[in-house]
């Protein structure tokens, strides 16, 4: 093994210099010309930063489109799913009384309309986006808060709406904090 | 169709497409044929000359082993104390504190080996610094070590009567700057440009539209998370790896990210065709592997856009299939997709929380994990498949009355041992680990220990006990995913997980190179009428039959009282 060793121990240095050091270095120079210059891409209401674009919040306001629940509370330092089993009776109770809750807050909608991204937790905990379904079944209970016609919250959840990628690939989503601020930029 | 699926098969063809004249290129590099990436041999040139190492000096299969196991016990020594002393090296701008040393030993062994089992969570437990010099170091250096260990092997088998076998270092640093580097290169900056962060600027406070406050954390993650698929290594930057919106921000990165995953298992197998000039072998190896990966994507991406039963009695809608622990912009075919290809690689990053998904899939993941030669990790899951393919020409051979040879040397009593007691090594700690991990939670579940065994698991019943199932074939199969509800951050967990992912890593390693380096030595038999084909479509069966037998037997029982048992109790 002696004769190895040495070779091992220099070859080891030259590589994390590279690959630790220089490699990432590069990366993170090109990265400056990324949206957000790397630093995670913002959304600014009123010149003020309310958050990042990819990152979810939580939204328990009535006046505003919910995002999903999270195990992680939406502390973004910390994301975390729930990692419930799905034969798990304490879990089916929580998800049963999120029901509940929405159906509560949103009267004017049947239990069988709801889409079960509203009463499950994403595996990060920080899932910035809803279907267009998750986010239509909100807009009576918006719309009767702001006083505005549903018709124009309903446009405003379609220019939201990001198509699957090219038109083929994977689901169609709304970013829950962008159409917030479009909400409350809207008045 | 809708745009779910089409997404997944577009990703699979796309893999495929992509692996076969990458495959070609790889085998160019190692037989020393002339590459575009040719500019790379004055970098080479240069490492060699500061380590003091001479690239051209064969190795026999013992020098092979004995360069690879010396260096890795450097990396082992450097990432425990690196992860020891954390809290007071530099770039740690979140201030985290150092890990404790059970944790300490579990996660330098699970990066050395490729594991990437992680009992931490990246944004509380582990630094700038250890992200980047080790983790990401790591991740390089542990895909090349399996790729230059199956390079000895592809070696062995191409040349005649020979024990001059290469040499370690040069197949082990162009893995890195001909194959892993440019790759992850590519990918990182396609991450960066679509939203992760690249940044070194530490966690950053938010007051949110609704008026919360929110802590963001952040880093350079765009580099390590290239490396983290490509490698098929899996170890991800934050805490809920590529289920976290900055480490795979849309479907596009996801797309990306998931081709990388398979990319060089897939890859490797065209490789060895061209290397050997054996191309219909390849096939035959390819046809296989994609067999029983298939046969693991289709129930479980059934079970996940069907949804959770369970959630359809409570009478509510599930369009977009069973949603705990996905996320709304991959949705539940892209997510049950990469629940497969993340475990039949060895990889173990998730897109999605494996311990919320149907009991089927969760099978499935396991299953994938106990055979672990379906494509497999880089280098290593061919270096799992030879060994297989070892044992179904002896048992041809016998079958047929012929003396059993592979690519032209005979199979004999010394080879079969090593084949056999690696092939058995698998199921053995999987469900010993499981077996002991069963019993000191049923009769020491109230121990006066730091975590109780009682407070282990997230779900009861059959759920519960798949959770320890999970973990124990994850760590034996190097994968390093997890049901990441199990509490493992405890010494019982993290020491016993280390142990067997340190003997599942090396000796897996090291049995196919001996047997390798055996063969080669041995009078090379030149193909007859009397030879037993192995590039045929009935060799195949063959080998999936000796999978399906030696894998899937040893372990249904443990299956049964798991993700089956689960299975059958939802109605």
């Amino acid at each position: 093994m002696k004769a190895f060793f040495l070779p091992s121990l220099k070859l080891t240095i030259i590589l994390i210099v590279l690959l630790a050091g220089i490699y990432p270095l590069a990366i993170a120079g090109i990265g400056k010309f990324a949206p957000g210059n790397g630093d995670g891409e913002t959304v600014t209401y009123n010149g003020r930063v309310v958050g990042f674009a990819n990152i979810g919040q939580k939204f328990t306001k009535d006046k505003y489109f919910w995002s999903r629940p999270s195990a992680a509370n939406y502390q973004a330092d910390a994301g975390a799913g729930t990692n419930k089993g799905p034969s798990n009776p304490d879990y089916l109770k929580t998800v049963d009384a999120a029901i509940d809750t929405f159906l509560k807050h949103n009267p004017t909608v049947t239990r069988s309309q709801i889409p079960a991204e509203l009463v499950t937790s994403s595996g990060s905990g920080l899932d910035p986006d809803l279907s267009p379904a998750g986010a239509q079944i909100q807009v009576a209970r918006i719309a009767k808060v702001r006083n505005i016609s549903a018709d124009k919250i309903n446009s405003l959840i379609a220019t939201n709406t990001e198509k699957p990628l090219l038109g083929l690939f994977g689901p169609a989503k709304v970013n829950v904090l962008k159409l917030n601020v479009a909400l409350d930029e809207m008045k | 169709m809708n745009t779910e699926y089409i997404g997944i098969i577009f990703m699979y063809l796309a893999t495929v497409a992509l692996a076969i004249p990458l495959g070609k290129y790889i085998a160019k590099v190692f037989k020393g044929e002339h590459t575009w990436l040719d500019f790379m041999a004055p970098v080479e040139r240069f490492i060699f000359k500061i380590a003091g190492i001479d690239p051209n000096r064969e190795m026999n299969w013992k020098q092979h082993l004995k360069a690879l196991l010396t260096i890795n016990v450097i990396w082992l020594f450097y990432a425990f104390f690196c992860l020891l002393f954390q809290a007071h090296l530099p770039l740690n701008p979140d201030g985290n504190p150092s890990q404790s040393p059970d944790l300490a030993f579990n996660t330098a062994l699970s990066f050395i080996t490729n594991t990437n089992l992680q009992d931490y969570s990246g944004e509380s437990l582990a630094t700038y610094f250890t992200q980047h010099f080790v983790f990401m170091f790591l991740h390089f250096v542990s895909a090349a070590t399996g790729l230059a260990a199956m390079m000895v092997v592809f070696k062995a088998m191409k040349d005649k009567i020979t024990d001059k076998l290469g040499n370690f270092w040069d197949f082990f640093l162009k893995s890195i700057t001909r194959v892993l580097l440019p790759i992850s290169f590519v990918v990182a900056l396609i991450l960066a440009f679509n939203g992760t962060p690249t940044s070194y600027k530490g966690k950053v406070a938010v007051i949110g539209l609704q008026g919360d406050t929110v802590h963001v954390s952040r880093g350079p993650v765009a580099a390590m998370v290239a490396i983290k698929q490509v490698g098929s290594n899996g170890g991800g930057w934050f805490g809920t790896n590529s289920a976290h919106p900055l480490e795979n921000p849309n479907y596009l990165t996801n797309i990306v990210e998931n081709i990388s995953i398979i990319l060089i298992p897939i890859a490797l197998v065209f490789a060895l065709g061209y290397y050997l000039n054996k191309k219909k072998l390849a096939w035959v190896i390819f046809g296989v592997m994609t067999i029983g990966f298939l046969a693991m994507v289709y129930p479980s991406v059934n079970a996940e856009v069907g949804g959770n039963p369970n959630i359809a009695h409570m009478g509510i809608s599930q369009p977009g299939g069973s949603m705990e622990g996905k996320e709304v912009r991959f949705g539940a075919a892209a997510s049950a997709y990469w629940g497969i290809t993340t475990t039949v690689t060895s990889n173990g990053s998730v897109n999605s929380m494996h311990d919320s998904m149907m009991p089927v899939s969760g099978m499935a993941q396991m299953f994938d994990m106990m055979i672990n030669a379906f494509y497999g990790g880089v280098g290593v899951g061919f270096l799992n498949f030879y060994i297989f393919i070892i044992i179904a020409v002896f048992i041809s051979g016998l079958m047929v009355g012929r003396t059993p040879e592979f690519m032209g040397r005979k199979i004999e009593a010394r080879e079969m041992k090593i084949a056999s007691l690696i092939a058995l090594l698998h199921p053995f700690v999987i469900l010993v680990g499981t077996a002991i991990s069963t019993y000191v939670l049923v009769h020491f579940a109230n121990a006066a220990w730091a975590t109780k065994p009682s407070a282990w698991l997230n779900n009861p019943g059959f759920h519960g006990f798949s959770e320890m199932l999970y973990q124990y074939a994850s760590s034996a199969a190097n994968n390093g995913s997890g049901y990441a509800g199990l509490t493992a951050n405890n010494i019982f967990w993290n020491v016993s997980t280390g142990l067997v992912i340190f003997i599942s890593r090396f000796l897996p390693i090291i049995g196919p190179v001996a047997i390798a380096g055996i063969l080669a030595n041995k009078k090379f038999v030149p193909e007859s009428a009397g030879t037993l084909k192995t590039d045929t479509g009935t060799f195949g069966v063959m080998v999936l039959a000796v999978i399906v037998i030696v894998a899937a037997l040893s372990f249904f029982p443990a299956l049964t009282l798991g993700p089956i048992a689960e299975h059958f109790s939802i109605k």
